[in-house]
């Protein structure tokens, strides 16, 4: 599988091409995406794009579904956990 | 604003039934626009992410797509919509406009999730959802993975994980033995299916497939560690990495009663023709009912063929969808969730997982309206869509209404229209 580096957090990681955000965080062992409005800390639910559970920050634009994203050369990506 | 994208048909949803009445459309010689949320078409069932295998009724599918003719345009989300058909898609955070003679709505289903204490641990996901992620790239290998559900899904999602490398340690079914049995039985005619699940079966032989056993509880310190599963005798605790918990799909109906189509048992109505109660919007698949994929691709087809103009071909198409349902109505009943899954909750478990609301917060209101105004329930990022078809199992809540923006966007997307109209 080719892969591709993109930033964690600050972090260089080097993930599959052709793999979510959602599965390079998951794959580096991070579980806990952001935190709900009372500072629970979340992570994907339903990994379709429905429920939200998964937003990060890419590229400094915030609230983007993990899920949803194909990770592309040198993407940014923080997380709020 | 750039111009508006035309095209006779516009299908919205590229699972199945899009891409069959998308293709089928275009074939015959009609202009066709699918519109797709995600990075490309496939759906759900036929995600074709980095590790993905794809069945050959898949590829032969999308194949058909690519030939047709029909243009494909993917990442793009239907945040608002009027009538005659005119689309607001936002497409990569820009806002592209879409008309049509006519609209085919495939938008899918989504998993049903019924709340429990430690259901919001990262770690715990829909059992279509680890299967989700298992398409897009994330290794299973070696993670210890409950599985605890309802209905068929649990087995081909099971026997993936298995693939992947999980070490399954059980797979839960919540309904009871004897409804399994007699549906399973009832399949007598359908042959192919009983041995897809045999087959499946075999592929995680090593793991428990138990009936009648359901979650109580999950346990962890900032990610899942361990699950409490029941038989509604006996309790006992799982210890995994990953617990996949959902009970069956729920249609996605939200642009159809946005477009003022109406509903039967929560989903969307339609005749003969897959028409709705809005002349010129026809549905197709799973919100017209969870009937799956067979089910999806036999409506697009008819769909697709009465919008092109050339609906006298789906004659035999007709007849496969009336035997189809009949499973599906039958799968409906057998499926069902039990009422103990919903007394699993506790005062304090989440309900709402987008506004944080905890369960006793709703135990004294008396309708979703009331609900909202006093806590926000259902009023976050996702809508509704995850906490929606739990309150309504638990509480006799149904949705009152859909609003634009169907799913969020950035303001801006929602401006252009007014700036433009008003020449400004």
């Amino acid at each position: 599988m080719p892969k591709i580096a993109i930033r964690i957090d600050g972090r260089r990681v080097e993930t599959d091409e052709g793999s979510t955000v959602a599965a390079a965080l998951i794959n580096h062992g991070i579980w806990g995406f952001r935190r709900s409005p009372q500072g629970e800390i979340r992570g994907p639910l339903c990994a379709m794009g429905i429920c939200f559970e998964c937003r990060v920050t890419i590229d400094g634009e915030a609230h983007r579904r993990a899920c949803m994203e194909i990770c592309r050369p040198d993407m940014e990506v923080a997380t709020d956990a | 604003m750039p111009e508006p994208l035309r095209a006779r048909v516009v299908v919205v949803g590229a699972g199945p039934a899009g891409i069959a009445a998308a293709a089928v459309a275009a074939e015959v010689g009609s202009s066709v626009l699918l519109l797709d949320e995600a990075p490309s078409p496939g759906g759900q069932i036929w995600r074709s992410g980095s590790r993905s295998r794809l069945p050959a009724t898949a590829r032969r599918w999308l194949d058909r797509l690519h030939r047709s003719g029909a243009r494909v345009v993917s990442e793009a989300t239907v945040i608002d919509a009027e009538f005659p058909p005119h689309l607001i898609v936002d497409r990569r955070g820009r806002r592209l406009d879409v008309q049509a003679d006519c609209v085919i709505l495939a938008t899918g289903s989504r998993e049903l999730f019924l709340p429990f204490p430690g259901w919001t641990l990262p770690g715990v996901l829909g059992v279509g959802g680890a299967q989700a992620l298992s398409k897009t790239g994330v290794s299973f290998r070696d993670r210890r993975v409950v599985i605890a559900g309802s209905g068929p899904l649990l087995l081909p999602v099971a026997a993936a994980l298995v693939r992947d490398g999980a070490r399954v340690i059980t797979v839960a079914e919540q309904a009871s033995r004897q409804s399994v049995m007699a549906f399973a039985l009832g399949l007598w005619r359908q042959p192919a299916k009983l041995l897809e699940a045999g087959r499946l079966r075999a592929a995680f032989a090593r793991s428990p497939y138990r009936t009648g056993v359901w979650v109580e509880r999950a346990q962890g310190d900032g990610t899942v560690s361990s699950v409490t599963l029941t038989d509604g005798s006996n309790s006992w605790i799982e210890a995994c990495d990953i617990l996949c918990s959902s009970y069956g799909l729920v249609p996605n109906v939200e642009l159809a009663v946005w477009l003022g189509c109406s509903l039967h048992g929560g989903a969307v109505e339609v005749d003969e023709d897959q028409v709705t109660s809005v002349g010129s919007v026809f549905c197709v698949g799973e919100p017209t009912g969870i009937g799956g994929c067979d089910l999806a691709l036999v409506e697009g087809q008819i769909a697709g063929l009465v919008a092109a103009g050339v609906g006298s071909r789906s004659a035999g198409l007709r007849r496969q969808r009336a035997a189809l349902r009949r499973i599906a109505s039958r799968m409906e009943k057998s499926f069902r969730p039990r009422g103990e899954l919903l007394h699993a909750l506790e005062g304090a478990t989440t309900v709402c997982r987008c506004e944080d609301v905890a369960w006793d917060r709703l135990e004294a209101v008396t309708s979703l309206r009331q609900a909202k105004l006093y806590t926000r329930v259902g009023m976050g990022a996702c809508q509704g869509r995850v906490c929606g078809a739990a309150l309504q199992l638990l509480k006799g809540w149904r949705a009152d209404r859909v609003r634009s923006p169907l799913k969020p966007c950035r303001v801006g997307e929602m401006l252009v229209e007014k700036s433009s109209g008003e020449g400004t």
